[in-house]
């Protein structure tokens, strides 16, 4: 097995201190940072999430691959960074105003990093001009937005007017979540995607960017 | 009159099974080593860093129909509406783990312990639900003690965001209660601090007021359904 194939393999058995150790060995060996990236780090994430879809792993055995995903992650970012490789797109994250519920959010913000994308994430009570300023500010390619109570979904439907308003539409893409969320909500208030867990909502991503 | 009391970590500690659950992780499945690892791990912080506290007050039908009311944004027909004004005891509670469990969970999120994290969030999410079944149990408990109850009385919580009570009652709930006393604020957009905290009114009545069908519009939204199996508990005591 070579050692891209053993990073993915650490990433799945969640072993980060693996991870972090054959991926400074690979930079050592001057391997391209986007093909460690792509063929050891995200290959691995990508099974993880394949297992998860399959039911044949839970979300702490995600989240134990996660980690040792970002264990690499934090070494090859500074390459990443000095040789301009853009992410696979960034996003901005939160849960909407009024509401508190953020262990989703924090969900889809793992995974949708796990899968290479630059996420930002303003928390939660985020108000929809925050969550437009801060994708303008930031240039993201997505606002990701999480609601848990059904008083608090109309504020999604408030960022998707905004950017509009803005002109934004087009440039700027929705998805919404959260479990009293639904594509038919997400439908009638113009949102560009709707995720129904933290897996399917890097696919839904993955499709908003090209990626 | 409103009584503050505090549970220990331990009596709120939620079983594996509840934690697993709450991390999607469905009954009678072996988890792996480091997950069953992680899961201890949880609990045992979550016993450090909880501070179960809780308050209750006492309130007659009539004054619970103004906090009912709340800012006017219920829906139109609701089970505690049909309930309240049957009931005989009524209180007003509200509790809490404390802020501390959230700290951690923040930080652990930070240093990317993600597993850990989580694990800790769905146990402290649980810890708090149990705390408002301990209140609401203590409440019935000297209910009983004075005699209340017997041989048909039911004691049940019901809280503002749930089932058509707009969650914007609980303003009116804590200018009531109080919570503050136990280190509970509300926001400006009605929700708790700390976050793993729960509110609602707790209510005594004959076990069959309690009982209403799940046919509410809301209802087909709602997809815990938990109200089901909260009314049937009731009649299996
Ligand atoms: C960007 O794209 C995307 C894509 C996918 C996205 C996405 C974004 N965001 C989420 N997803 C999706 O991916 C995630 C991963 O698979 C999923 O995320 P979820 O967030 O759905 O799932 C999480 C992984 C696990 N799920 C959760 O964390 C939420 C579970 C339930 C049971 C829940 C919990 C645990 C809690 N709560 Co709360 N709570 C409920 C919830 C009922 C339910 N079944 O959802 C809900 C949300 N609570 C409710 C209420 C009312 C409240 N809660 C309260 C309290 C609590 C606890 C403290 C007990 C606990 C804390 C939660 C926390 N975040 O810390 C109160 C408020 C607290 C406060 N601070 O003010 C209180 C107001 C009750 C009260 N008066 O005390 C209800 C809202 C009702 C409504 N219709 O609006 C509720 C639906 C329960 C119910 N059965 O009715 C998907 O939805």
């Amino acid at each position: 097995m070579g050692l891209l194939d053993q990073i993915a393999e650490g990433v799945i058995n969640g072993d980060d201190e693996q991870v972090a150790q054959l991926t400074q060995q690979v930079i050592e060996q001057n391997r391209p940072p986007k093909q460690i990236l792509d063929v050891g780090l995200i290959a691995g994430m990508n099974i993880v999430g394949q297992r998860f879809k399959a039911h044949e792993i839970f979300l702490p055995d995600v989240l134990l691959a996660a980690k040792a995903m970002y264990a690499g992650m934090d070494l090859l970012k500074p390459l990443l960074i000095a040789q301009g490789i853009p992410s696979v797109g960034r996003v901005v994250i939160g849960t909407v105003r009024g509401d508190l519920h953020d262990i989703g959010k924090n969900l889809v913000g793992i995974m949708l990093k796990g899968a290479g994308f630059d996420v930002i994430d303003l928390g939660r009570d985020v108000a929809p001009e925050e969550m437009v300023r801060a994708a303008k500010e930031q240039d993201a390619a997505v606002i990701g937005m999480s609601a848990l109570l059904t008083t608090t979904m109309p504020a999604m439907g408030e960022v998707v007017q905004l950017l509009k308003q803005e002109k934004l539409d087009g440039k700027i893409k929705t998805i919404v979540g959260g479990a009293p969320v639904s594509k038919d909500f997400a439908h009638g208030i113009g949102a560009d995607a709707y995720g129904f867990d933290a897996a399917n909502a890097v696919d839904r991503v993955r499709q908003l960017v090209g990626a | 009159m409103t009584e503050t009391f505090t549970f220990s970590p331990d009596e709120v500690k939620p079983t594996r099974e509840t934690v697993f659950e709450n991390q999607g992780i469905p009954p009678g499945i072996t988890v792996s080593g480091p997950v069953d690892s992680i899961c201890e791990q949880a609990l045992a912080m979550l016993a450090r860093t909880a501070a179960p506290a809780g308050i209750t007050g006492e309130i007659s039908a009539a004054e619970f129909e103004q906090v009912y009311q709340g800012e006017g944004r219920n829906d139109p027909n609701t089970p505690v509406g049909g309930i309240f004004e049957r009931a005989d005891h009524l209180a007003l509670f509200t509790v809490t783990i404390g802020e501390r469990p959230a700290e951690e969970i923040a930080r652990l999120f930070d240093e990317n312990e993600f597993a850990l994290a989580s694990m800790l969030d769905a146990a402290a999410s649980a810890a708090a639900d149990n705390a408002a079944k301990l209140a609401e149990r203590r409440y019935g408990d000297v209910l009983r003690g004075d005699g209340w109850g017997a041989p048909d009385g039911g004691v049940l919580r019901y809280s503002p965001g749930y089932c058509g009570w707009h969650v914007s009652g609980q303003r009116k709930l804590f200018d009531y209660l109080g919570p503050e006393e136990i280190g509970v604020t509300l926001t400006n957009r009605f929700l708790m601090q700390p976050l793993k905290s729960v509110s609602g009114i707790i209510i005594a009545a004959h076990r069959d007021v309690h009982k209403f069908a799940a046919s509410f519009p809301f209802c087909r939204e709602c997809e815990t359904r938990e109200c089901r199996e909260r009314i049937r508990a009731l009649f299996a005591e």
